[in-house]
């Protein structure tokens, strides 16, 4: 058995070692909830983790695959939950099978939130750097404000849409709106389940870990390790920041569909779909390791369920997250702490002694 | 009438953040960074006065004093500890992530010292409103005192930067740190400085912006930061006079945007400023150009 | 035949003209060194050829083909390849995957196949293990196919820049200072490592060089530049012994 693990590839081995944390995770907490170990704010909890689980693997796609930073990664979950919503709402009575329904709606959320990848990365991408973060940033706000602003209804002639209210869609009496300005989209079917959650982070992981072993993902990362050699090779690096962009975008579309039909109502609020989430998304990514995968699911895992455990601590997590983070950046990235951690790592302190012991 | 009246608003806005606009845009120029917890600094320049004014009865001006003290003290450490070790670092996401988290510091410092709630906050100007056209136009004394604090800190800063030692030292570390490191300039102390004026800038913003605008929470200074971000931005990044244009013609965007199209979509129309800006004239109206060199 | 033909190639920075008036015919199979003291324009020159600059005027035939103002990536497909000055490694990358990038369009699987894994996927990532593991054995870099780029000895570093740009099967190859910080037997090493590659591969290689020695051990003929003009063009031993190349590197007395 043990040849046999050894001799598979150490890059797929590890994507083995990942995807099995997830299947055990999830095996663990049923057994938990079968025995009744699990407290009611706990299984409330294992949703949005799967949310969080899937927005830090796709931010990830971009942050460390791609290098470039976006912070306006919550807007296209925004996109993601409002169009997968809004065919759920609309579908309500004509599809009831509702895992079929639900599997069309995370497709949709998935469309719309990649397109809109597409059409924002195109002009954008071009900006590195504190440009891109700052424009991905407003990217995202308009998002939000607009699906916070927006009024959708449905009569026997069709949709009707309006950014004012209700009234000046202008619909027949039998008309229904479906989403209504900042009150957003009520009377939401609760469609998501861990189990669905469960397999959509192991997809979400399928594609990302397999986009990144491939010749489309060495692509990528070449970008990020150095764009003018990555161009002198011969990579169209236009392409390829785009195609990681719209997957990531994609996929933060999928967590959108799994958070808004988690909810009985979803609205467009600062506090679910502002730069506020997509910084703590991308706190998640740093303290998990930039461009490490396993690191962004533990530490949006860890991160979520650690102030929910220690209640005492709440009011205090968010302070401690950012001295942790900005900690952990200097750590990490000072030139002088990483010349100060290669003197003093313990490989260099073993090879010390040996010497010594030598002279001896 | 209307017209004029949002257009006073508007420039008394667009004022704020043209001071706010001062602080990233000089940063921006000479440590190449986007600190993006200058926002917060605002906010905690306004909490040093609502703490001053409102919870202990201190003078108004006292309290302003206090707050610019507090926060070029705020300023410089953060750049002590937080930013300097990290010059020179292999990426530059680095930076400006450790800016958020220290942006996220501060703002959750404010959240556990003075609660979530959003509090009424006292205006420190001391005189009233005044009515031209027999009252057909009112300007609030926050408006006045706003246009003069911005006309002195532009003027003054214009000078600083042009006449005396220590602003052609910024000039120097803003154009090529290495060389002006070599002709004995001290990079650090000037970037100290750099960091003490914004700071210092950033307590009165964030007063005048709690005068006009009277209220007062933990999250006040994130919005108007990103916004008189993009008005540097707008008005050219590293430049002055760029930030005093940007953050009026911001302003009067705004405000314009709010009286006329929508309220609710009066952050989207400032946000697409951002993106036309930036695909249409990336460097700005009166900013300059940077390449790699290969 | 000549596979480089340049002319009158000139560009201008802020009313500086950092090349003016830049010719040169490097021949197929040919060892080509372009010197010239430092902040002469050669790896301006460079970046013209390779698209990372526009010229201002001047064409650019490789092969008989204009490829004056294609993109840099266009210009790789049609068969230049280089290296740079300062390393340009992709750093966290392995060694072998560094190779493989170079490979990136001489092989071609959709991001489907990739993703889902098709048959297709593994067949292709076969031929292109087996191809880039062929170039590092060329180039004595096989132990440290799995290593990280970033953590390689400087030498090697340059060694695996080469393989690199040899992975795109370029017909020209631009080396620019590739004994730039080596030692002399590093350097002596690098030399021979650049003949075999003309011979192994028949490649026409145009080098910038700051070392003499390299230059007059390996280069059939060469381009002096100074302040952006060409100084002198011809036979490495007749160039060298120019009395206008000694002061333009001595400087007057």
């Amino acid at each position: 058995m043990r040849e046999r693990l050894a001799q598979i590839p150490k890059p797929m081995r590890e994507n083995l070692i990942t995807f099995g944390i997830v299947v055990v995770a999830f095996i663990v907490m049923q057994i938990l909830i079968s025995l009744n170990m699990l407290s009611h704010l706990m299984t409330g909890l294992l949703v949005p983790l799967c949310v969080y689980v899937i927005m830090a693997v796709s931010l990830n796609l971009t942050v460390g695959i791609l290098g470039e930073l976006s912070l306006g990664h919550a807007g296209f979950m925004c996109l993601g939950a409002f169009a997968g919503a809004f065919f759920t709402k609309v579908m309500e009575n004509v599809i009831t099978f509702s895992l079929f329904r639900f599997i069309l709606a995370i497709l949709i959320g998935a469309l719309v939130a990649g397109v809109f990848g597409l059409l924002i990365g195109l002009p954008v991408l071009r900006f590195r750097g504190d440009y891109l973060a700052i424009v991905t940033l407003a990217f995202g706000e308009i998002i939000k404000n607009i699906i916070n602003a927006l009024f959708v209804g449905l009569d026997d002639k069709g949709f009707h849409f309006s950014l004012r209210d209700s009234l000046s869609l202008g619909m027949g009496e039998e008309g229904r709106v479906i989403i209504n300005g900042a009150q957003g989209i009520v009377g939401m079917p609760r469609d998501s389940t861990f189990l669905i959650g469960t397999i959509l982070v192991i997809i979400t992981l399928f594609i990302v870990l397999n986009l990144i072993n491939s010749r489309d993902g060495r692509a990528i990362m070449s970008i990020r390790d150095n764009l003018i050699a990555s161009e002198s090779v011969g990579i169209d690096v236009t392409r390829y920041k785009l195609m990681a962009f719209t997957i990531s975008a994609a996929l933060a579309g999928v967590a959108g569909v799994l958070y808004s039909h988690n909810l009985n109502s979803v609205q467009a609020t600062p506090r679910n779909f502002g730069f506020n989430m997509s910084i703590m998304i991308l706190v998640f990514v740093v303290l998990g390791g930039i461009g490490n995968i396993r690191g962004s699911i533990i530490a949006a895992v860890v991160l979520t369920v650690l102030p929910e455990v220690l209640r005492g601590i709440s009011d205090q997590r968010m302070l401690i997250y950012s001295v942790i983070l900005i900690v952990m950046m200097i750590f990490n990235w000072s030139p002088k702490v990483l010349e100060w951690r290669e003197k003093h790592s313990l490989k260099e302190w073993l090879s010390r002694l040996r010497k010594r012991k030598a002279k001896v | 009438m209307n017209f004029i009246s949002f257009l006073i608003n508007g420039l008394s806005l667009g004022s704020i953040y043209a001071i706010i606009a001062l602080g990233y845009t000089m940063v921006y120029g000479i440590a190449k960074m986007l600190n993006f917890a200058h926002g917060d600094v605002i906010m905690v320049g306004a909490f040093t006065v609502f703490w001053g004014v409102s919870m202990q009865g201190f003078d108004p001006f006292l309290s302003l004093l206090l707050s610019i003290t507090i926060c070029i003290i705020l300023g410089v450490t953060i750049e002590f500890i937080a930013y300097r070790p990290l010059r020179g670092a292999a990426s530059k996401l680095v930076v400006l992530i450790t800016a958020i988290g220290v942006s996220y510091f501060l703002q959750n410092l404010a959240l556990l010292i003075f609660g979530a709630s959003t509090k009424s906050f006292t205006s420190i100007v001391p005189f009233g409103p005044v009515r031209l056209f027999d009252g057909q136009i009112i300007i609030s004394s926050e408006t006045l005192v706003t246009f003069a604090a911005c006309l002195i800190i532009m003027t003054s800063l214009t000078l600083f930067i042009h006449k005396t030692k220590p602003g052609q030292a910024m000039l120097a570390v803003a154009e090529d740190k290495d060389a002006a490191q070599l002709m004995g300039i001290n990079v650090n102390g000037t970037i100290t400085l750099t960091f003490a004026i914004g700071s210092g800038l950033a307590a009165i913003a964030g007063v005048l912006l709690c005068s006009a605008y009277p209220v007062i929470s933990p999250y006040t200074g994130a919005m108007p930061g990103i916004k008189a971000f993009i008005a540097a931005v707008f008005g050219g990044i590293g430049s002055i006079p760029g930030a005093l244009i940007g953050g009026l013609l911001l302003g009067v965007i705004e405000i314009l945007g709010r009286a006329y199209i929508s309220t609710q979509l009066s952050d989207v129309i400032v946000f697409m400023v951002l993106i036309i800006v930036l695909l249409v004239k990336p460097t700005g109206l009166l900013g300059r150009k940077l390449q790699e060199k290969v | 035949m000549s596979l480089l033909k340049v002319n009158n190639l000139s560009i201008s920075f802020g009313g500086l003209r950092a090349v003016d008036q830049f010719n040169i015919n490097v021949e197929k199979g040919q060892l080509y060194g372009l010197i010239g003291p430092n902040g002469a324009g050669k790896t301006t020159v460079f970046n013209l050829l390779t698209g990372v600059y526009r010229p201002n005027e001047g064409i650019v035939y490789l092969d008989g083909k204009d490829i004056t103002n294609k993109k840099t990536m266009d210009i790789s497909k049609e068969g230049v390849g280089r290296t740079f000055q300062n390393i340009r490694l992709f750093k966290k990358l392995s060694v072998l995957d560094n190779v493989k990038v170079g490979l990136h369009n001489r092989y071609h699987y959709n991001s489907a196949a990739g993703i889902l894994r098709l048959p297709k996927y593994h067949r292709i990532e076969k031929e292109m293990n087996e191809e880039a593991y062929r170039l590092l054995s060329v180039f004595d870099l096989v132990g440290e196919a799995q290593m990280a780029a970033g953590n390689l000895p400087y030498g090697k570093q340059r060694k695996l820049e080469i393989a690199r740009t040899m992975a795109t099967n370029p017909k020209l190859l631009l080396l620019d200072e590739p004994a730039a910080g080596m030692n002399p037997n590093e350097t002596k090493e690098l030399m021979d490592t650049i003949k075999f590659v003309r011979d192994e591969f028949a490649m026409t290689i145009l080098l910038i060089e700051h070392d003499m020695k390299l230059v007059a051990g390996i280069c059939e003929e060469l381009t002096v530049l100074n302040f952006g003009k060409i100084l002198v063009s011809g036979k490495t031993s007749l160039v060298l012994a120019d009395s206008r190349v000694i002061t333009a590197y001595l400087g007057e007395d």
